[in-house]
């Protein structure tokens, strides 16, 4: 018998209950999965904007002279190119090149780098950095202090102009950039970036303050037409930009090159953590990639079902899947053969014993207009 | 939505609802199960009329957004008619689960009444509602 430890709560909870959420475990936290529906959740961030609790993210922070170096040689990017309030998307390898998980890191200062990372790997991710900064940097594992609330869509930019004179110089920002700013009366640190395909903002605050900055949001926003958006819809928002889901996607049998994210590998930006592996494998022919697909047939791809050749052998997996509310048909994303990689080809998903037909299209399948 | 249990019905506890109707019996699903489901975006009735179906046998699957969920048989009997609509128009069951977003009719030879005796009625549906989804 194995003992569950309880799930843990976001200090937005009782704003989730309060807006009708529907709640689901999640990597260990209770979260809401839809308010609405996914569907409008999902049209609400395409079309004017939508508020997201992310708080269940992992926060890591290192300091010290020493502590740019040590996250450099743990993840595949290079972060030695950040100046301070800059931030960048990477992965995290282990010696074998495989990913450990994906992150953002930030550089605060040239002594002060904040990393955030899925709920799901916290306990992993701050077993590795606190190991590796031992001796070299101050490691401080942050996420139960720090809540994170996404505010992504068109509109996003308007609501937080509503939102004090600080918020309204955010529009400035550039895409993976970060500020402190003073929010709705509540001091953040607001970064432009998203996991949506949306442009607008990830905000950082202390944990018990952001009942308040949800509330304000919410409030601003009202006029503008901004949704609170759970779970389900994060994942169909995500899905449509070709964002990566960790655990689903990539994960520990899964490398950045055949997952397309060999442009946050940086060969030539000295030793770290998978390096030599991550050589071989660019080094030879990949035998797999991660392709982003549209059913053509009758049925929806979900995580886990094969993927057949045409001759109906079963050649690949997919990794996501689902109805892509505006692109307007069900599409995924799945490893198959390089040979079958291409664009155009045509091959089949096995929806529960059913073969049906799919073909390998060009990604992202949904592109915000500039 | 999800406490919309019309009288008159009976149902399962996985949520599929059935209607007597002379030797007919009509089937559909709940709006408990259509709340929970979400947006439906493809609908799978793998009978035709003519088959044969027994109680408590899939007869097809219903997908939204994020899940895919199994369709079983309230009673036994023979397909007599299936609702093509929902092919194409699968929100049907989102606007009108008892109605227009009927799945499936089976025709049940001793009628429809006693082959539901052993189904839920309105007010046992509803207590299993309230005891298992909350």
């Amino acid at each position: 018998m194995t003992t569950e430890p309880p799930l843990r709560r976001t200090s937005l909870y009782d704003c989730h209950v309060r807006a009708g959420a529907r709640i689901v475990p999640f990597a260990g936290w209770e979260m809401p999965v839809q308010y609405e529906g996914i569907v409008p959740e999902h049209r609400a961030v395409r079309t004017a904007a939508g508020l997201f609790d992310v708080s269940h993210m992992g926060e890591l922070e290192l300091r010290g002279q020493y502590a740019g170096q040590v996250v450099n040689y743990l993840i595949t990017n290079d972060a030695g190119k950040l100046s301070d309030g800059q931030a960048l998307y990477t992965c995290a390898c282990n010696e074998a090149g495989v990913i450990l998980d994906d992150l953002i890191v930030y550089r605060c200062s040239s002594e002060r780098y904040l990393i955030v990372c899925n709920a799901s790997n916290v306990t992993k991710m701050a077993a590795v950095f606190e190991k590796a900064a031992e001796h070299h940097c101050d490691f401080d594992n942050r996420s139960d202090r720090t809540a994170l609330i996404a505010l992504q869509g068109p509109k996003a930019f308007d609501i937080l102009a509503l939102a004090g004179s600080g918020a309204a110089n955010l529009r400035a920002l550039k895409s993976f950039h970060f500020r402190d700013a003073v929010v709705a009366n509540v001091a953040c640190t607001v970064a432009r970036t998203g996991y949506t395909g949306e442009d607008g903002v990830e905000i950082f605050c202390p944990w018990d303050d952001a009942p308040a900055l949800w509330t304000a949001l919410t409030s601003l926003g009202q006029p503008l037409g901004i949704a609170p958006i759970g779970l389900g819809a994060r994942d169909t928002l995500r899905l449509e930009a070709r964002l990566s889901l960790y655990g689903n996607d990539i994960d520990e049998t899964t490398n950045p090159i055949e997952a397309g994210l060999g442009w946050v590998v940086k060969m030539d930006k000295g030793d770290f953590v998978g390096r030599a592996a991550l050589e071989a494998v660019k080094g030879k022919p990949l035998p797999r990639k991660l392709v982003g697909f549209e059913v053509t047939g009758r049925g929806i791809a979900r995580h886990g079902y094969p993927l057949l050749d045409l001759a109906g052998k079963p050649v690949g997996v997919c990794t996501s899947g689902s109805p892509g509310p505006t692109v307007g048909k069900n599409i995924g994303l799945g490893y198959l053969p390089a040979s079958m990689a291409e664009v155009g080809t045509r091959f089949q998903v096995d929806c529960r014993g059913k073969g049906i037909d799919a073909i390998v299209v060009k990604t992202p399948f949904y592109r915000r207009q500039a | 939505m999800s406490d919309n249990v019309p009288a008159g019905l009976k149902y399962t506890k996985d949520h599929e609802w059935a209607k007597a109707e002379g030797k007919e019996v009509i089937v559909g699903i709940t709006a408990f199960a259509v709340e929970q489901l979400g947006d439906i975006t493809l609908v799978n009735l793998e009978v035709r009329a003519g088959d044969s179906l027994e109680s408590g046998k899939g007869f097809g699957t219903i997908e939204s957004v994020k899940t895919l969920s199994d369709l079983f048989a309230p009673v036994g009997g023979k397909v007599v008619k299936v609702n093509q609509e929902l092919e194409t128009k699968p929100e049907l069951i989102n606007e009108d689960c008892y109605g227009k977003g009927w799945m499936v009719v089976i025709q049940v030879p001793d009628g429809g009444s006693p082959a539901l005796a052993a189904l839920l009625d309105d007010k046992a549906y509803a207590e299993h509602l309230k005891t298992s989804a909350h």
